[in-house]
């Protein structure tokens, strides 16, 4: 082999051995992050035609609306609960340690990221509900109804 | 071998080369429109532009029950007879939340508007015009959106503009708003007249 | 009537920005010379109009016109002066103008600073500036219009100014990004005009380059202030959320990096051409998704703009044309690049190629986890997101690499290497011991805990700056004592130090907080106490404080270490009058030089006590200052003396030589 082609070919080598290493990098980080979405009654109920439900301690994001007198806070420390539904019938129960989002209160549309810890309670790691007054996720919206919701006009609309 | 056909062969492949070169310049465009092509999909996903094709038609015909009175049943008549609002709502929609109070105004105002509850629990729905007043001159309970589907529906709050003949002559999705009714809406109202 | 100036002026910037786009570019393709030299007072003009444009929607919050709805729904009669002015951005319609207004300052400056450019290049580049220019004032005038009136229905106060973004960091935040996006359009369009004139060579990449440094400086200068806006304004103690939008700046910023560094490879060694050509192209492509990602609502996201499909397409239609376009040209002229020179394996152009690679690499990443989402819908597979540690875990993966050879590359000399590498390893050897002990060091100094991948953080931060240094002085002691040595280095040369050392930087203040913050949500009454990280914080009082629009509650603590009183931190909770829907949380922020105090005002509990959230993060700062750092890198290499009146006499040669 001349000098030429033996430096192509560990040129070609490295390239194909970083592109290789990098793919199997990313495929294996995003099966550890990929977090699939529920929506309380498809928790309950299992996800897609093949009701597929989230085994115990899988991680995962639930968005829903918090149910009105289903708060309760811990008197000692900031240890949260409350029930999540969406008119399907399915409740699901959080659990939450922490502040909740500035705008969280009941009735709201929220989305929460946790593991599950058994069939219907989850321990969450981080609740979100968005800096908008009305926002509601829409894929709680779509997801809950088969419909979309729409977002209210003012504020972003001038006409 | 020839002289001449030992000329020729780097000439074809310098041809392919090229031409090979050129596949390999044409990968970033390829890619880029395939991205483009689910960035389109995702654009219309949320299919908020569709136009109704019920407008200038006659309301549907339909057998529904009254929200607050469960035995009471409700048909294509109480649609008709005089310009009206049908607007569709339900409780699990914080638009509707934030809608409900400029309807009660505009029920003050002298609007009539028939309200059409959407893939709701009747319980909760009859909790929430307690809390937050009625401006319903009339409220059906539309559980399953059967009436939904027929009208078009696809979201909530919608509001349909009907004439006194039962004729839906404008649809507007989304909230009604000060500024939207004083703006247009308002004046598509006063036409039904 | 003053609007209307406002809306008139677009109307005619828009009609100037069509005349440049086709008029010089016909000039230069049948060499008339009037034609061409026509770009430059249209560019100029162009400019003049919209700062005009601009300067009266400036006016019409200034003096709160309520009837220019864009006015209305974004600002309030209360507001601060200076919000007043800075909300001219704060919504999409302004902030179009904002981005369109840039563009013209860029078309224009291009136009002024270029004397030693070809006039037939200059008009050429003008004008594919002159088409971007197009499409967004075409964007502006057809579906976000800000001059629209609302009469007749006259609202009576504004909706006021979100409150997130009623903060002196946002003032600047967003044109200095917008500066950064549309910067990269002047190497886009260098690259556009040489593809089109069908002509690459060293000196398009020697007039492309302070441009694009100058666009990178500004885009990491705005990362870095939106970064840091985050941290103090939102409350949640984090510095980057790997949000869409982030995602969105982040990606022309990789992009950007590995372009500077390939065109200095290209005007250095008249290699990577193509390599170039393609990254100038990806830059502006890349700032353009992300304009598009946010303005659309395709991906949801903390800080996105409001979704409207129709805004969306035309943004769609034009991404294609613009991206779609230039990478046709790009396939199909593609095969007039040449690159001369050869480089051995162990070259410095080898290891700049291999930073390029592991950039691009990033890039991608970043692009698959921000798109996968949207695909993963689209295929009917369910809702999902990408959680954070995806892209942590891969970044740390993939710096490794970057770094080292990030290190090694400057102490390599072009071309080849002398035969004998034993010396160069020798040292290298010598900087990475150097580092490593360096690295465990530092946590068993300010940690009680020395963790593997902050080891490793630290020692790729100290190699990079060992190596830099041992580079210096390679490079100073070549000819001269050190001391005079060091003073004859040219400011390019220490713009690529800064640039590494501020990497650097920031790999510190990364690796220390992602590893030794300390985050606790506490529930305390006024009067409690609480020790956290050797510091004892106590919770004082709490009481009203009101501000012209907004009233709140403000938490008073006093902090002190080792039984001294180190200061006093107020953490606030506002409502604001127009939107009071929408709390915000003002944290208190007590900074250090190795640590940041951070105190977060929760929500009122039951028995008058609060929900207190208190941070303590290690070297924070160091991230944004290592953004600092490097940007002003790129100001020294912006300012060297090759670029500041590029050459004259070359440039005639060279254009004697070619025309």
């Amino acid at each position: 082999m001349n000098p030429r082609r033996k430096k192509r070919l560990s040129i070609a080598l490295v390239i194909i051995i970083g592109l290789g290493t990098m793919t199997g990098l990313v495929l294996y980080a995003l099966k550890q992050n990929i977090d699939l979405f529920y929506t309380p009654s498809q928790l309950v109920e299992g996800l897609g035609e093949d009701k597929v439900k989230p085994e115990i301690g899988q991680r995962l994001r639930i968005g829903g609306l918090v149910m009105p007198g289903t708060v309760t806070r811990n008197m000692e420390d900031l240890k949260v609960s409350f029930v999540l539904s969406d008119d399907n019938g399915g409740l699901v129960t959080l659990e939450y340690e922490g502040i909740l989002p500035d705008l969280f209160r009941e009735g709201q549309g929220i989305v929460a990221q946790g593991v599950l810890k058994s069939a219907n309670v989850i321990s969450a790691s981080e609740v979100l509900a968005k800096h908008d007054e009305e926002y509601m996720p829409p894929e709680v919206a779509e997801a809950i109804k088969g419909i979309k919701h729409m977002k209210p006009e003012y504020g972003n609309e001038t006409k | 071998m020839t002289d001449d056909e030992k000329k020729k062969k780097p000439l074809i492949t310098a041809d392919e080369k090229k031409k090979k070169q050129l596949m390999t310049r044409l990968i970033p465009l390829i890619v880029f429109l395939c991205v483009s092509a689910f960035l389109y999909i995702g654009l219309f996903r949320d299919a908020t532009v569709l136009e109704s094709t019920f407008i200038g038609r006659p309301v549907p015909e339909f057998a529904l029950n009254d929200l607050v009175e469960p035995e009471l049943q409700h048909d294509k008549s109480v649609l008709t007879g005089q310009p009206m609002l049908l607007n569709v709502w339900a409780t699990w929609c914080p638009t509707c939340y934030a809608e409900h109070k400029y309807l009660n105004e505009l029920a003050e105002d002298g609007v009539y508007i028939v309200g059409m509850n959407y893939k709701d629990e009747r319980s909760k729905a009859l909790r929430w015009l307690e809390e937050l007043d009625n401006p319903y001159k009339i409220s059906l309970y539309d559980p399953d959106g059967m009436l939904g589907l027929d009208l078009g529906v696809y979201g909530a709050p919608e509001t349909f503009f009907i004439d006194s003949k039962g004729i839906i002559q404008f649809k507007h999705v989304g909230d009604i708003n000060p500024r939207n009714w004083n703006g247009e809406l308002k004046a598509i109202y006063e036409q039904l007249k | 009537m003053i609007p209307e100036i406002g809306h008139f002026s677009l109307i005619v910037a828009t009609a100037l920005s069509f005349l440049l786009a086709i008029y010089p570019l016909i000039g230069a393709k049948i060499n008339h010379p009037g034609m061409i030299n026509s770009a430059k007072p249209l560019a100029i003009m162009q400019f003049l109009l919209m700062s005009l444009s601009f300067a009266v929607l400036a006016y019409a919050f200034a003096t709160d016109d309520f009837s220019v709805g864009y006015v209305a729904t974004n600002s309030n009669s209360l507001l601060p002066i200076q919000y007043k002015i800075s909300a001219v951005w704060g919504g999409h319609e302004g902030s179009l103008l904002l981005w369109s207004l840039t563009l013209a300052i860029w078309t224009a400056a291009v136009a002024v600073f270029s004397q030693g450019i070809p006039k037939v290049a200059l008009a050429r580049v003008l004008s594919v500036m002159g088409m971007i220019a197009i499409g967004f004032n075409l964007f502006i005038l057809l579906t976000s219009n800000p001059f629209d009136r609302t009469l007749p229905y006259l609202p009576l106060d504004g909706n006021d100014l979100n409150p997130l973004l009623q903060d002196i960091g946002l003032i600047f935040h967003p044109p200095m990004l917008y500066m950064g996006y549309v910067g990269f359009s002047v190497a886009f369009a260098f690259a556009i005009a040489a593809l089109m004139a069908g002509r690459l060579d060293s000196a398009w990449a020697r007039w492309s380059r302070p441009w694009t440094l100058i666009a990178w400086v500004f885009l990491t200068s705005g990362i870095a202030l939106g970064s840091w806006w985050a941290y103090y304004e939102l409350g949640w103690g984090g510095w980057w959320f790997w949000d869409p939008v982030e995602n969105s700046s982040f990606m022309p910023w990789l992009a950007g990096t590995a372009l500077i560094h390939s065109l200095a490879v290209s005007e250095k060694r008249g290699v990577f051409k193509s390599w170039t050509v393609l990254l100038s192209i990806s830059a502006f492509s890349l700032s353009l998704l992300g304009t598009f990602l946010v303005r659309s609502g395709v991906l949801v996201s903390v800080h996105a703009f409001a979704s409207d499909p129709a805004r969306g397409l035309f943004i769609l239609a034009f991404l294609i044309a613009v991206v779609g376009g230039s990478l046709l040209l790009y396939a199909v002229k593609g095969s007039e690049i040449k690159s001369r020179g050869k480089y051995s394996l162990f070259s410095r152009e080898t290891f700049l190629l291999m930073n390029n690679v592991l950039l691009i690499a990033a890039l991608l990443v970043v692009l698959i986890g921000t798109l996968l989402p949207l695909v993963h819908k689209e295929l009917g597979m369910g809702s999902i997101s990408i959680g954070v540690p995806f892209f942590n875990n891969i970044f740390f993966y993939m710096i490794i690499p970057l770094a080292i050879a990030l290190g090694v590359a400057p102490l390599l000399r072009w071309k080849k290497q002398e035969a004998d590498l034993r010396p160069l390893f020798k040292q290298l050897a010598v900087c990475a011991v150097a580092s490593i002990v360096l690295a465990v060091a530092l946590p068993a100094i300010f940690a009680d805990k020395i963790k593997i991948v902050a080891v490793v953080g630290f020692a790729l931060a100290f190699w990079v700056i060992i190596t830099s240094s041992l580079e210096v002085y390679i490079r100073a002691t070549h000819r001269h004592s050190f001391v005079s040595g060091v003073t004859k280095l040219g400011r390019s040369h220490w713009a690529m130090v800064l640039g590494h050392v501020g990497l650097a930087m920031m790999l510190i203040g990364i690796s220390a907080t992602q590893n030794y913050k300390i985050e606790k949500d506490l529930r305390m009454l006024p009067g409690d106490e609480v020790v956290f990280a050797d510091y004892l914080f106590e919770f004082e009082r709490i009481g009203e404080a009101n501000g012209s629009n907004y009233e709140g509650y403000k938490a008073v603590f006093n902090i002190s270490k080792d039984g001294k009183f180190e200061t006093v931190m107020k953490a606030e909770k506002r409502s604001y009058f127009a939107q009071r829907s929408m709390p915000m949380t003002e944290a208190a922020i007590d900074w250090g030089v190795t640590r940041d105090l951070y105190i977060a005002l929760g929500e009122q509990l039951a028995d008058d006590s609060w929900a207190i959230r208190i941070y303590y993060e290690p070297f924070i700062r160091f991230i944004w200052w290592g953004g600092l750092v490097m940007s002003i890198g790129g100001l020294l290499a912006v300012s060297d003396r090759r670029y500041r009146f590029v050459n004259k006499r070359v440039a005639k040669a060279q254009s004697l030589g070619q025309e």
